[in-house]
C-alpha cells in the first residue's frame, strides 16, 4: 500500500513538472536576459528543496541523539542524500546561468561560496558515514557532524557576505517584479520539486529500513 | 577534584606525553617548514604582493600543520586501550575534551610561534609591528582550529581513513574562522592595527570560538560514550 502511494505521488510530481515545463516554455522571454531567465523556475525551487532538506536533517539528527531511535538516523541520511542531490543541481543550474549572463562559470561571490561550503559539508557527512562500520557509532557520529554542519551554515553565510555580493538579489521579496502568471508557474514548480524530493526521501527511507532488517537477520543467523 | 582541576590534569598529561616523545610536534614543525618552502616556489617570495596574501599563507600552513597535531590527540590513546580507561575515569567527557583541547592549543600555538619568525625571515616581512594584536588573532584562530580539531579527532579516532577524514571534515567547518583569521592577519602583518573595518572579523572569530566551544562541550559526551 505504502509503495503504491509513493508511486502515485511520484507520478503526480512528474506530471505537474511536465505540464509546467510545457507552460513555462510558452511564456514570453524576459526583456533583459531572454530565455536564460527561465532557469529561475528550476534553480530557486532546487535551493528551496535543498534548504528544507538541511533543516530536516538537523531535526532528524537531534532526534536521534535524544531518542537513540534508528528511524531518525534513517531519516537523516535520506534527507541529506536527497538534499545533496538538489544542492548539486542547484549549483550546476546556477553555473549555467552564470556562464550565459555573467560570462563566467563561477565567481567567488558570497552565495556561491557559501553554497559550495554547504555542499562540501554534507558530502563530508556522507563520507563520514561510509567510513564507520558499527551502526550505533555511525548514527551518533553522523548526527553530531550534521549538527556542527548546520550551525556552520549561517556563520559561513555571514562571514562571506562581507565580500561584495554578485549574486542577483531575490526577485520575490526584495521588491523585484514577477508577473502573476509567472508566479503561478513558479509555485507549481516549487510544489512539484518538493513533492519529488519527498518521494525520493521516502524511497531512500524504505531502503534504509530494509538494510537494517537484513543486517539484523544476518546477525540472528550468525548467532544461531 | 573540581572541573577545572580535571581539565588541567588531562592537559598536563597530554603535554607531558607529547614532550617526552615529541612525535606530533616535530612532525608538525617540519611539515610547516616544508610548506613554507613550497610556497616560495609558487610565487616570488620577496615581492610586495606576498605581503598582501601573507595571512592566507600563514593560516594554510597553520591549518595543515595543526591537523598533524590534532590527528595524534586521540590516536595517541589507542594503544593499550588508554582511551577506554580515560572514558571510564571519574571525570566528565567535557573535562576530558577541554583538557585535550587546551593541550592541543598550546602545541599548535608553539608550532605557529616557531613558524612566524621563519616566515618573517624567508619572506622578508616585518611582522612584529602589531605584535599584541597579532598574538590575540593567533590565539583566537588557533582556539577555533583546536576546538573543532579536537572534537573531530575524537570522532574519527576509530574509523577507517582517519588521517584523511579529519582535515576533510574540519576544514569546511573552519571556513568562517580561517577566513576571518586570514583577513585580520594580513592587515596586522602589514602593520595596520585592527580598525573599524576589520573589527567585524574579530567579532566573528570570537563568536565562532564561543559557539563551537559550547556546542562541543554539549555533544562530546555522545561522541565519547555513544
Amino acid at each position: 500500500m505504502r509503495e503504491k502511494i509513493l508511486y502515485v505521488l511520484g507520478i503526480v510530481a512528474l506530471l505537474i513538472l511536465a505540464w509546467n515545463i510545457n507552460a513555462i516554455a510558452r511564456l514570453p522571454e524576459e526583456t533583459q536576459q531572454g530565455v536564460t531567465f527561465k532557469i529561475i523556475f528550476f534553480h530557486v525551487p532546487m535551493w528551496a528543496a535543498a534548504m528544507t532538506a538541511a533543516c530536516a536533517a538537523l531535526l532528524a539528527s537531534v532526534g536521534f541523539l535524544v531518542t537513540k531511535n534508528f528511524r531518525f538516523d534513517a531519516a537523516a541520511v535520506a534527507v541529506t542524500e536527497v538534499g545533496l542531490a538538489f544542492t548539486t543541481v542547484g549549483l550546476v543550474t546556477g553555473s549555467i546561468w552564470g556562464r550565459e549572463i555573467w560570462g563566467i562559470w563561477w565567481t567567488w561571490d558570497a552565495r556561491l561560496t557559501s553554497a559550495l561550503v554547504c555542499w562540501l559539508l554534507y558530502a563530508g557527512y556522507l563520507m563520514l558515514r561510509k567510513a564507520i562500520e558499527e551502526p550505533t557509532q555511525r548514527a551518533t557520529f553522523a548526527a553530531v557532524f550534521s549538527i556542527f554542519a548546520f550551525i556552520d551554515v549561517p556563520i559561513v553565510v555571514f562571514s562571506i557576505k562581507w565580500w561584495r555580493t554578485q549574486h542577483p538579489q531575490p526577485v520575490f521579496w526584495a521588491g523585484g517584479s514577477f508577473p502573476p502568471d509567472w508566479t503561478t508557474h513558479f509555485l507549481w514548480n516549487m510544489v512539484a520539486m518538493l513533492l519529488f524530493g519527498i518521494v525520493m526521501v521516502a524511497v531512500r527511507l524504505r531502503q534504509e529500513e530494509a538494510q537494517r532488517e537484513i543486517d539484523s537477520l544476518r546477525r540472528t543467523a550468525h548467532a544461531q | 577534584m573540581g572541573f577545572f582541576r580535571q581539565v588541567l590534569v588531562i592537559a598536563a598529561k597530554d603535554l607531558r606525553a607529547e614532550l617526552r616523545t615529541k612525535e606530533a610536534i616535530n612532525a608538525s614543525l617540519a611539515f610547516a617548514l616544508v610548506i613554507l618552502l613550497l610556497f616560495s616556489f609558487a610565487f616570488d617570495p620577496t615581492e610586495d604582493t606576498t605581503r598582501e596574501i601573507s595571512g592566507g599563507l600563514l593560516w594554510i600552513v597553520f591549518a595543515f600543520a595543526g591537523a598533524l597535531v590534532l590527528n595524534r590527540s586521540f590516536a595517541r590513546e589507542l594503544p593499550n586501550d588508554c582511551l577506554d580507561a580515560l572514558i571510564a575515569a571519574p571525570i566528565s567527557g567535557a573535562a576530558l575534551f577541554l583538557g585535550k583541547a587546551v593541550a592541543n592549543f598550546l602545541l599548535v600555538l608553539a608550532v605557529e610561534l616557531v613558524s612566524l619568525p621563519v616566515f618573517g625571515i624567508f619572506y622578508n616581512v616585518r611582522w612584529t609591528s602589531q605584535f599584541g594584536e597579532l598574538m590575540l588573532v593567533l590565539a583566537l584562530g588557533t582556539w577555533a582550529l583546536t576546538v573543532i580539531g579536537t572534537i573531530f579527532s575524537a570522532l574519527t579516532v576509530n574509523i577507517r581513513l582517519r588521517e584523511v577524514m579529519l582535515p576533510m571534515l574540519t576544514y569546511p567547518i573552519l571556513v568562517p574562522a580561517l577566513l576571518g583569521a586570514m583577513q585580520l592577519t594580513t592587515g596586522l602583518v602589514a602593520g595596520k592595527p585592527i580598525g573599524p573595518d576589520t573589527m567585524a572579523w574579530l567579532k566573528m572569530l570570537i563568536g565562532f570560538d564561543v559557539v563551537y566551544t559550547a556546542v562541543s562541550l554539549v555533544l562530546v559526551e555522545s561522541v565519547l560514550v555513544g
